[in-house]
């Protein structure tokens, strides 16, 4: 009933969005759903890490902007297609990601936070200093759109949303498939309880740095898709407002849950469009929004539509242990999964 | 060689101001297990205190700092009431992401407040002092003293009185504090009273050698940040030190190096000392 539920409401939102660009031809509109969608894809990434692995990163953004980058100067001063530059800049994200894991990882707790903070810093003075490759300040200008596919050709807006909103489906469901896996977890094992993971016979290490390869591939993959989108780059999509932006996103979405990361976003990214024309000072109501959100509702939109649903459906919530945030289908289910693993590494 | 000692006296003066900011940082850090993101924030909202008073109200420049710590003391009280006492048993990511939402939201009130352009203070001690055959700005020998007297004066405080001492519990024991009778509460407030004066002591020392600006206090944050995980989270005389050394890396790669990279050595130093010694050079203890 529950699964079924759930799939209705799945299907239903594709179904709006894949008739959304019939419904409207607003130029506008469409560009601010394309970019919900593409951030939507770097903030599943950041879910994958933070939400469910339990280890905040403060260098995603910096990943998103090395994605862009790596694809945008593939693109402009290299002539390669987008077909190529995709899968070229989702590779040196990962690579990135993989080599800096294996240090940043080291560290725990606060000095994994603040260490990643120097990394995404560090991203973003390289981009800003490095003027030959990437242009600097002044930035990177004339990424073309998506070379055609035979009849199919991606100038137009019209089928570049198709095309974004088939790259966030794909990414959806890897990312869920990543989720329900015996790897998925493992990494909520780790959230929850890293000595307890290790005694279960989790290799910690390993697994943390998996969390973040995939995390940071995720950035890279959306980092890819936003330069031909915008056509232009500056150093500021790394920066630390976009950091800030897609842990926002992710909070007051649902942190942990397979919804949160696209309602945060798609619902954020929506509203605060209102708030353009003083784009200096969305700060102002987005930074207490973030700590209202954390202090009264950390569990996010998702967390609190799964707590109303308990409610409507007449059952009393599971009690389940504060400290985490509370991540609904992850919990409960399929302890079997997790005993042969725990067998294996005694 | 006159070269050299300048930088030298350059470096020590950029080394009192990083300690100061990062023993504020590395106190909360030791008795509140927070990592405060929006510290740099404090930083800048105090240079703009002692600014406004200065030149708005027409307050002399010593007691303007005063005002300045005094009101960033409050502030700083402020938002341990309202955003971290709150999250104490909430996981440690939430108050981590908290600190950034202040950071964020303190910045653009700053620009919408007094703009986004760059503000000077002024200073009585503009002219430049010979200090044996060696030319000084003064305003620079006021910050190494001012910074050291204020950095003593805190250590007497933590070693020689109660309060100080059960800050120092506290820090060693939250629960255990509480048992012996520490009212954790206020020294919880304290603690992010002293941090945020000690912030707006260094953004008004050193706003007249350099500007103020909404911006001024992001680089400043991240490298106190740096500092307090090479001298181990929660170490006081860590952040001094750190403070110094940094300082007097950054000044002298600045002069023989490149400005530039300068900017960069701070993280680069991160890195490379995270990589051998995850947790930090110095051994933790307030």
């Amino acid at each position: 009933m529950r699964a079924l539920t759930t799939k209705v409401l799945w299907l239903g939102a594709l179904l709006v969005a894949l008739a959304f660009p019939l419904l409207s031809d607003n130029p506008y509109f469409l560009t601010v759903v394309i970019s919900g969608f593409i951030t939507a894809i770097a903030v599943y990434g950041l879910n994958v890490l933070v939400g469910e692995t339990g280890q905040l990163s403060l260098a995603h953004a910096g990943f998103f902007g090395i994605g862009a980058y790596t694809a945008g100067i593939l693109m402009v001063r290299f002539d390669l297609s987008f077909w190529l530059a995709l899968p070229a800049a989702v590779a040196v994200t990962a690579g990135l990601g993989f080599l800096v894991g294996m240090v940043a990882l080291r560290t725990k707790g606060d000095y994994f936070a603040i260490f990643t903070l120097a990394v995404g810093v560090m991203i973003t003075a390289i981009i800003d200093l490095w003027e030959e490759v990437t242009g600097g300040t002044d930035g990177l200008i004339g990424v073309p759109p998506p070379t055609s596919i035979g009849p199919i050709d991606f100038t137009s807006l019209f089928s570049q949303y198709y095309l974004y909103l088939f790259c966030l489906v794909l990414t959806i469901l890897a990312v869920r498939n990543l989720s329900r896996s015996l790897v998925g977890r493992t990494f909520l094992a780790i959230r929850n309880d890293e000595h307890l993971a290790q005694a279960i016979g989790i290799n910690v290490g390993r697994t943390k740095r998996l969390s973040f390869t995939i995390s940071t591939s995720l950035a890279g993959f959306a980092g890819a898709l936003y330069a031909p989108f915008l056509g232009y780059l500056g150093p500021s999509v790394s920066g630390l407002i976009m950091m800030f932006n897609m842990l926002l996103y992710l909070m007051i979405g649902g942190a942990a849950s397979l919804a949160g990361p696209l309602l945060g976003t798609l619902l954020l990214m929506t509203a605060t469009q209102g708030l353009l024309a003083f784009e200096e000072y969305q700060l102002l109501i987005l930074g207490p929004l973030l700590v209202l959100s954390i202090i009264f509702a950390p569990t996010g939109i998702a967390g609190v539509a799964e707590k109303l649903r308990l409610r409507l459906a007449d059952r009393p919530p599971p009690p389940e242990a504060p400290p985490p945030p509370t991540s609904e289908r992850l919990e409960n289910p399929d302890r079997p999964h997790a005993a042969p693993h725990a067998e294996a590494g005694n | 060689m006159t070269l050299l000692l300048q930088q030298l006296v350059n470096g020590i003066a950029l080394g009192s101001i990083y300690g100061l900011v990062a023993l504020g940082l590395t106190l909360v850090y030791g008795v509140l297990k927070i990592p405060n993101f929006a510290h740099g924030a404090l930083y800048m909202l105090g240079a703009y205190v002692t600014f406004l008073a200065a030149t708005v109200y027409g307050v002399p420049y010593v007691p303007a700092i005063a005002l300045s710590v005094v009101a960033l003391a409050l502030v700083g009280v402020l938002i341990e009431r309202i955003v971290f006492n709150p999250l104490r048993h909430a996981p440690h990511l939430h108050s981590m992401i908290a600190a950034l939402g202040l950071l964020l939201f303190f910045e653009a009130g700053a620009q919408l407040v007094w703009g986004a352009g760059f503000r000077r203070l002024p200073t009585p001690f503009s002219g430049t002092v010979n200090l044996f055959g060696l030319p000084v700005v003064s305003q620079r020998l006021l910050v190494i003293g001012a910074a050291v007297a204020v950095m003593i004066g805190l250590s007497l405080f933590l070693k020689r009185t109660t309060t100080g001492a059960a800050i120092e519990a506290m820090a060693q024991d939250r629960a255990g504090a509480l048992l012996v009778g520490i009212d954790t509460r206020r020294i919880a407030m304290l603690t992010f009273a002293i941090s945020a004066g000690l912030a707006a002591v260094a953004a008004s020392l050193v706003a007249p050698l350099n500007l103020i600006s909404p911006m001024m206090g992001e680089a400043v944050n991240l490298k106190a940040f740096v500092i307090i995980i090479l001298g181990g989270m929660g170490s006081i005389p860590g952040a001094v030190v750190g403070g110094y050394l940094l300082a007097l890396v950054e000044v002298m790669g600045a002069t023989y190096i490149s400005s530039a990279f300068s900017q960069l050595i701070a993280f680069g130093v991160l890195v490379v000392v995270l990589a051998f010694r995850p947790t930090g050079l110095f051994r933790k203890g307030v």
